[in-house]
């Protein structure tokens, strides 16, 4: 059992003791632990359950690479799942759960999976659950959700605050260790702005406890004086606990700085996402050390040697009392002594490589330690925790030489270079035969926006693992980036490190390598995915070789670790079992971030309010005051009705549509796009980017027109007017202002630059008015100053004159088929003009209505709404609008792509009108059924239902819909959808269902 | 994220003020294109692994579109240039002969 040894820990305060809860239990630890450092010092090993089998698992490492002592954490709205235990900083009161068991972590149904592991190999989840068809939705997909799944989902939301810091630097160092802190205090002397960013709490990396002599300095020291020059010196920024989480194009990188993570509500925000831009990335990730593959190597109390290490020096832990040692590297001797110095016991250290020598190795035998050369571990012994192991030959199938007792077992398979952030990028890796590890290819690093290297590795991250490689790599990298930045190289030399030399890894990725199949289906390579050795093998034998095939048939190397501590390995053995090298088989591909980012930090301020733009009208605040309800139309908030006390919303649009059908009604029509396209040429150009013809058009009248794109499709509609000579005025929908001003822009920048006209976006300096219905006339007649007779303002006319005293330009332009007046005037006096028009309308019966009156009215008369009759594949002439496509222009956007067949075919779905012969109302978007079937076996369709209302005016429903040769099959019954199944009666109709000769909006 | 210069108000622009518009220096085919041509003109894209000529706004700057030289591989930007250019300048198509021997052209 661990525990917590009675001395040492040079990161915990003793002085300081503090309490959580894991499980609903109170445990005691101490400030500066990390929440699996004090669960091993409380005793408690067992900290989740593997995801397929249900295993018991304890830690592994002691960093972001851990793959099973992930726990839900927290409570309401600071919940979090997947969070790894090993660098969660422990504050007191906090609050975990593990995860992955039912009923409980000691007793899990789960757990039957593992007896059934042999009938769920890799690829199980595509050879089982496929017969018979009914029993995936009813059987398998349910016992499935409710028993996989890694952590619980949030219910409440965050509590926190984020927020989003963008900045600039010459040089990005990702990473604190001794490679780090060179590289920066070489930067930072060449005056380069520099930003260094360490992930954990702390500085210095590995070597502190790895121990390094530098510049006869302990490395604790030394770390210590190089962040008192760091700190001096004004263009180095420095951070703790900022993640460099991912690389991106030129230059541009992603940083989590988790500020209150460890004092949940302390300070906001909780993290902060660092946007930054830096001419050159300098990584000095370290390394991660991989664990061997032997038989039940995911037993609890199995753990990586460097971890061991971790929780002896760091943290005053003891893994138990009996360590053994399972190695093909020198490095893992190091652990030997740490534990032997913390007066605890190893009894032997396996070693894969036969005839074991050098310094490390006679170190440890002179301390009594008993050093067996080519040896393995055949299999750990115990279930929830380690008993012992079984020692066999390397070189054998597994024969058990002798057993030896023991609680806890460290193993170290050598190291991989954290080549993430090189990778992101694109970087491109190569393999080192003698250490058996990728490191970055300086041949083929990512490139920025100049062609030129982006990012440098060094120290581990760059394959130079042992102190006295790692600084020189990490200065020759530095002096190497400063250079490519221009700056001048400052004076300075290597620290020079005390250092013992290694004997060479021997490459071990089965251990004993000729384990026959009941052990290899017990060696892990990925815990947190339980993926076996054999799992690999079978992936190979049914012929996935590609590395990225076999990971998504085994899930080797996903989910929330990525494979970070045991890709390696995979690979190992999928090139084995391939009969390959291991370059040939490559990796998989990196992807940003290294660690998964909460999502709150990814959102950053955009949440609430502050989600998006909210855009509101000059108006606003009287239609807040008449209680309208509102709905979003794009970015904007428009009335949808006005409801009265005991109203609903159907309720209220009958009344409006009846008061402006009957006698006045107010529309807020503001946020109609409202382009100014002006100069010599301004004619010419319209003509091009509208159907119709709009050069022809006398200035003080007004003309519907159509935009099409190239590709001859309806992308928008509206009045233009023309307002002088040169100048025209074009309204767009609510939606298209924007991207029709676009489109124009567009078209006169890059097709006909030559042409004389300029464009100008109005849409919010105007305030727009309707003033619709029969009384509308009265109405502008009491406030005075305009005559707004038909003789004086005939339809599809404007002027410009003074209402009431407001400047103001009238439209005679009707979307409701009434008498009508568009009141367009500067934003400024819009609300004031709307107040005088409510009343001095009051006895005349004026009501404002809202968008779904106007809708309704609009579907009265047929007039097309963009978005509704149309989606991207509908052409004017769908629509009866022929009228408006000029025949006599020589060209327009969109007029060759109407002369295609297609286009022109008769059998197209063009508009009509739809009437219920019982006179209900049909279902938006309802399809009309034909005879037959088609090649999909799916019954045919012969048209479909575009826009359908309640019409008040008619008291009945009324629809639009596109139906195959529609106006040709007027008077024709048909069947549509009734959204219950079964379908419902209609006549085809005229899509005009109101005022068909026009008389009411012309008078 | 990509950063590329706007050429009229010599802004290096971070990729979210921009908008891409594809392919440039493409030949508008109107009513009386036959229509291989016309579809040529509407759908066919090169889709180069390298050297590429690209339209892109700045949509959230000076609203300005402008044309881009750009490896689709490594990201390298060559050089940007006006909208209004028939074909891109000699001095930028130098400059990527000189990076890139044996570079088919731009036409």
């Amino acid at each position: 059992m661990s525990t917590r040894l009675a001395s040492g820990g040079r990161l915990i305060d003793r002085e300081t003791p503090i309490h959580f809860l894991f499980n609903g239990r109170k445990f005691p630890g101490y400030a500066g632990d990390t929440l699996a450092s004090a669960l091993l010092g409380a005793g408690q090993q067992l900290m989740g359950r593997s995801f397929k089998y249900h295993r018991p698992r304890s830690v592994v490492a002691s960093g972001h690479e851990e793959p099973n002592a992930l726990v839900n954490l927290g409570d309401g709205g600071r919940f979090e799942p997947n969070q790894r235990a090993t660098v969660t900083e422990l504050y007191d009161g906090l609050e975990a759960r593990s995860q992955n068991h039912w009923p409980s972590l000691e007793m899990d149904i789960g757990a039957l999976n593992d007896l059934a592991a042999r009938f769920l190999p890799a690829g199980f989840y595509y050879k089982t659950f496929i017969h018979p068809r009914w029993a995936w939705k009813h059987l398998f997909e349910p016992v499935i959700r409710r028993s996989a799944g890694l952590g619980r989902a949030p219910v409440e939301r965050d509590a926190d605050r984020y927020e989003h810091y963008h900045t600039h630097c010459d040089l990005l160092i990702a990473g604190g260790g001794i490679a780090g802190l060179q590289a920066a205090l070489v930067a930072g002397r060449a005056g380069l702005s520099v930003l260094l960013l360490e992930q954990s709490p702390h500085w210095g990396g590995r070597s502190p406890v790895d121990g390094a002599t530098i510049d006869g300095a302990e490395a604790d020291d030394w770390v210590k004086i190089a962040l008192q020059e760091l700190e001096s010196l004004d263009n180095v920024r420095l951070r703790l606990r900022c993640q460099v989480a991912g690389l991106y194009d030129h230059g541009y990188a992603l940083a989590v700085e988790r500020l209150a993570d460890h004092q949940p509500g302390a300070i906001p925000p909780r993290q902060r996402l660092w946007r930054i831009r830096a001419r050159h990335v300098l990584t000095a990730t370290g390394a991660i050390e991989r664990p061997l593959a032997f038989a039940s190597n995911d037993t609890p109390g199995v753990m990586l040697a460097s971890a061991v290490r971790d929780y002896v020096v760091n943290w005053g832990v003891s893994p138990g009392d009996r360590t053994v040692i399972v190695t093909n590297n020198d490095d893992a001797y190091r652990t030997a002594i740490a534990l032997h110095e913390a007066g605890l016991v190893v009894p032997m250290v396996v070693d894969a490589r036969p005839g074991v020598g050098g310094p490390l190795a006679e170190t440890v035998r002179a301390l009594g330690i008993r050093v067996e050369s080519g040896k393995a571990i055949a299999k750990v012994l115990g279930g929830k925790s380690v008993g012992g192991v079984a020692i066999a030959a390397q070189a054998g199938e597994g024969a058990v030489l002798e057993t030896v007792p023991c609680e806890a077992v460290a193993m170290s398979g050598g190291w991989s270079p954290v080549v993430h952030l090189w990778s992101h990028c694109g970087g491109k890796l190569i393999w080192d035969e003698v250490s058996a590890l990728f490191r970055p290819d300086p041949a083929r690093p990512p490139t920025g926006a100049d062609g030129s290297a982006m990012v440098t590795p060094a120290g581990s991250a760059n394959g130079a693992l042992l102190a006295d490689a790692v600084l020189a790599d990490a200065d020759a990298q530095a002096r190497a980036a400063v250079k490519a930045l221009g700056a001048r190289l400052p004076k300075s030399a290597v620290p020079q490190v005390e250092t013992v030399a290694e004997q060479p890894l021997a490459a071990t990725w089965i251990m004993p390598q000729g384990a026959g199949p009941a052990l290899r289906a017990k060696m892990w390579l990925d815990f947190q995915n339980d993926v076996k050795v054999s799992d690999v093998q079978l992936a190979a034998q049914e012929g996935y070789a590609s590395v990225e095939h076999a990971k998504r048939y085994t899930t080797l190397g996903m989910a929330t670790d990525q494979g970070k501590l045991s890709n390696i390995n995979g690979l190992a053995v999928l090139a084995g079992a391939l009969d390959q090298r291991i370059p040939s088989v490559g990796t998989t591909t990196f992807r940003p971030p290294y660690t998964p980012l909460t999502m709150g930090t990814i959102a950053g301020e955009a949440r609430g309010v502050l989600f998006q733009p909210l855009r509101k009208t000059a108006l606003h605040s009287a239609h807040e005051a008449a209680r309208a309800d509102f709905e979003p139309v794009g970015q904007w908030r428009r009335p949808y009705c006005y409801p009265r006390p005991g109203e609903d919303r159907q309720a209220a649009v009958v009344r409006e549509v009846k008061n402006t059908r009957q006698a006045v009604g107010l529309l807020d029509a503001s946020t109609l796009g409202k382009i100014i396209v002006s100069g010599p040429d301004a004619g010419r150009f319209l003509d091009m980017i509208y159907t119709n013809m709009m050069s022809t058009l006398a200035p003080g009248k007004c003309r519907y027109g159509l935009i099409c794109s190239e590709n001859g499709f309806l992308i928008d509609d509206g009045v233009v007017a023309r307002i002088d000579e040169q100048t025209w005025l074009c309204h767009t929908t609510t939606g298209g202002a924007e991207r029709i001003h676009g489109h124009m822009e567009d078209w006169l920048q890059c097709e006909w630059w030559d042409w004389q006209v300029h464009t100008a976006n109005v849409t919010e300096q105007f305030a727009q008015i309707g003033v619709v219905g029969p009384k509308a006339r009265l109405l502008l007649e009491t406030l005075g100053g305009m005559d707004v007779s038909k003789e004086a303002l005939p339809f599809m006319h404007w002027a410009d004159g003074r209402l009431g005293g407001f400047p103001v330009r009238v439209y005679r332009i009707s979307f409701s088929g009434e008498l009508s007046y568009e009141i367009a005037l500067p934003a400024s006096q819009g609300l004031a003009l709307w107040q005088r028009l409510m009343a001095a309308g009051e006895e005349l019966g004026v009501m404002p209505y809202g968008t779904e009156a106007l809708h309704v009215m609009r579907a009265e008369k047929g007039f097309i709404m963009i978005g509704d009759e149309t989606d991207g594949t509908i052409i004017p002439q769908d629509l009866g609008l022929s009228w408006a496509v000029s025949k006599k222009k020589a060209d327009f956007l969109g007029k060759r792509a109407q002369q295609r067949s297609h286009m022109t075919d008769p059998d197209r779905w063009k508009l009509v009108g739809l009437e219920t012969l019982d006179g209900s109302v049909l279902p938006d978007g309802a399809h009309l059924p034909a005879a037959g079937e088609n090649a999909n076996g799916q019954r045919n369709v012969q048209g479909r239902v575009t826009s359908t209302y309640y019409s008040p005016t008619l008291d009945r429903g009324i629809a639009l819909a596109l139906v195959h040769r529609g106006p040709d099959r007027m008077g024709e019954e048909v069947p549509v959808q009734d959204g219950k199944g079964g379908t419902v009666a209609a006549r085809i109709v005229s899509p005009v269902f109101f005022d068909p000769k026009g008389e009411k909006q012309d008078v | 994220m990509l950063m590329l210069t706007c050429p009229y108000c010599g802004i290096k622009a971070d990729e979210t003020e921009l908008t891409p518009g594809g392919e440039a220096h493409l030949t508008r085919f109107g009513p009386e294109a036959s229509d291989e041509d016309f579809e040529s003109y509407l759908f066919q894209r090169k889709n180069p692994k390298g050297v590429h000529f690209e339209r892109w706004r700045h949509a959230y700057g000076c609203g300005k579109w402008f044309l881009a030289a750009r490896d689709t591989a490594t990201l390298e930007v060559f050089g940007t240039y006006p909208a209004q250019s028939k074909a891109p300048p000699k001095r930028l198509l130098t400059a990527i002969r000189r990076k890139r021997p044996g570079w088919e052209g731009w036409e």
